[in-house]
């Protein structure tokens, strides 16, 4: 048998073969990617036709809002918190080698409010709303309920997409908000475990170190996270294959793609915001 | 014959639809005639749920002309599609409850397209409880569709394709799963529901109880064809071993 391996290996008719079976998967790949990203954007630019049409689901966008956004402000919550703790905690000892640790609420209000707040309150929403998207409107697609709307004249992607895509938008800036409070609140926590920094120096030193440079290219982009977030789970959902595995698959993509494209658009919001000079 | 002298209700010329090599229907004409209750009799995967769909609009046919109500439905704008689907009743092989709603809500939801916020505020809730009272479930209107079996579910599934009173009824496969009374009872709501409504019925089932009592009319699809298209007592009687397979 090792024989046969070896000597399989030294012809080169075998090498061949390995390799044309390797391009034949990379092709694949390629092919699997630019599919997926054209069907995605063909699904987007549906979103904007639909969303422009006149008659909105108003109930359903309120309801998805509550689901959207009060059901993930908990999670979105603690996690700041706890962010903000630890960001302050972990700085303090590298602050001091340079003598600069009366810096450290201006350094962790910057830091939280322009990169770390944003992104991981995207991030965990990339998680708990994607999945929860994709899974939904999988299961939805699955059970023959997308058909069932189409029948009774509701238009599905109006009623479901729009009202879902729209309140993520608007919800993960909202969220976005709130864990940057929230994480300030643990950096004053975290400033006076070692130290004591009055509420008053403390919340002074946060305000003089942030501009309005900081603060509004960082909400801005939570729109896009959140758009990003609510398209990405719903097309996933929607093109949903069948059965139940199909549902599971949708779910875990949705995170999958969500997160990534949060990362993508955090780095171009980066360099526009560089263009712009707004650092 | 009677039926010659009306105009069909829903007529499907030269049907074809394939999914890759898959090829299901084939070339598949009938006609379905006002007030008639139409049985489609034919095995499983041998694309009955394919037919229904194309009908309504739900699987685009690869070919082939479709008439409902005397609209050639392939052609129709958004908004003609909705208020015709309006008058056609579909009854899902798998139920398609909306399983994050209430019977109630769901019973509820056609209406919020099709009537107004006034006509809802006055009949909504008398729909519902007709619907429901019409296949006996009237105490589960708030109960959610998880917790129903599967033949409560159906019969809400029914019961909400029912409510608003649509011309043209679509079942796929009615009775399946339910047990052999509730199956009767159903049988004999399709056939009173006819006789109320003047409603027209396309009804796919395997189930010759079901069939007797509500046909006017068994079309037998095999191969993607229609294969053969009488009665039901007629089509019992045949000596034809495909046919004679369904009924034995
Ligand atoms: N969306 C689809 N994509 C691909 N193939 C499909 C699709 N829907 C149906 N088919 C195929 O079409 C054929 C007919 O399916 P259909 O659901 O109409 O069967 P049926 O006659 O309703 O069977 P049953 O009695 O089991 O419900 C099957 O071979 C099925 O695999
Ligand atoms: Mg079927």
């Amino acid at each position: 048998m090792i024989l046969i391996g070896i000597s399989q290996r030294w012809n080169p008719q075998f090498w061949a073969i390995q390799t044309t079976e390797q391009v034949k998967y990379l092709n694949f790949l390629d092919n699997q990617f630019f599919k997926e990203a054209g069907e995605m954007s063909r699904f987007t630019a549906r979103f904007f036709k639909e969303a422009s049409k006149p008659k909105q689901e108003y109930e359903e966008f309120i309801h998805q809002c509550f689901v959207i956004g009060y059901k993930t402000l908990t999670l979105v919550g603690v996690t700041a918190f706890i962010m903000g703790l630890v960001l302050t905690i972990q700085s303090r000892p590298t602050l001091l080698e340079f003598g600069a640790e009366s810096m450290l609420p201006a350094m962790v209000s910057v830091s939280l409010v322009r990169e770390i707040a944003p992104v991981i309150t995207a991030l965990i929403c990339a998680g708990k709303i994607g999945s929860g998207l994709g899974a939904e409107l999988g299961s939805m697609k699955v059970t023959e309920q997308i058909d069932a709307m189409e029948v009774s004249g509701t238009n599905p992607f109006k009623y479901l997409v729009v009202t879902r895509v729209m309140a993520a938008t608007l919800m993960v800036p909202l969220l976005s908000s709130l864990a940057n409070a929230i994480s300030l609140y643990g950096g004053y926590l975290g400033v006076n475990i070692r130290g004591h920094v009055s509420w008053h120096l403390y919340w002074f030193q946060v305000f003089d170190a942030l501009s309005f440079g900081d603060v509004i290219p960082s909400l801005i982009k939570t729109f896009f996270f959140g758009f990003a977030i609510g398209i990405v789970g719903c097309y996933k959902g929607f093109s949903s294959q069948k059965g139940t595995e199909g549902v599971g698959r949708s779910a875990t993509t949705a995170v999958i793609v969500a997160s990534l494209m949060v990362f993508i658009i955090d780095l171009i919001a980066v360099q526009v915001t560089d263009l712009l000079g707004l650092t | 014959m009677e039926r010659l002298s009306k105009k069909p209700i829903i007529e499907v010329r030269h049907l074809n639809k394939s999914f890759g090599d898959n090829h299901v229907l084939k070339d598949f004409s009938m006609s379905v005639y006002p007030g008639e209750n139409l049985v489609i009799l034919g095995k499983s995967g041998s694309g009955k749920s394919v037919l229904i769909k194309c009908i309504i609009n739900l699987i685009q046919a690869d070919e082939g002309e479709i008439v409902v109500l005397g609209s050639p439905i392939q052609g129709l704008e958004q908004d003609e599609l909705d208020d015709l689907r309006a008058k056609v009743g579909f009854l899902f092989q798998s139920n398609a409850l909306y399983d994050s709603m209430t019977v109630r809500e769901n019973l509820e939801f056609p209406l919020r397209i099709h009537w107004t916020k006034e006509e809802r505020a006055l009949g909504a809730e008398a729909a519902v409880k007709e619907a429901l009272e019409d296949v006996g479930l009237l105490h589960t209107i708030d109960r959610m569709p998880q917790e129903l079996s599967g033949g409560m579910k159906k019969r809400v599934a029914l019961a909400r394709s029912l409510i608003l009173k649509p011309k043209v009824i679509l079942y796929d496969e009615p009775t399946t799963g339910l047990d052999p009374i509730t199956s009767r009872e159903i049988s004999q709501l399709m056939v009173r529901v006819q006789k109320k409504y003047n409603a027209t019925a396309v009804i796919i089932s395997h189930d010759l109880n079901c069939i007797e009592i509500t046909s006017d009319r068994v079309i037998m699809l095999i191969d993607g064809t229609c294969y053969a298209d009488d009665t039901f007592e007629a089509l019992s009687k045949s000596t034809d071993h495909r046919i004679k397979e369904f009924f034995t």
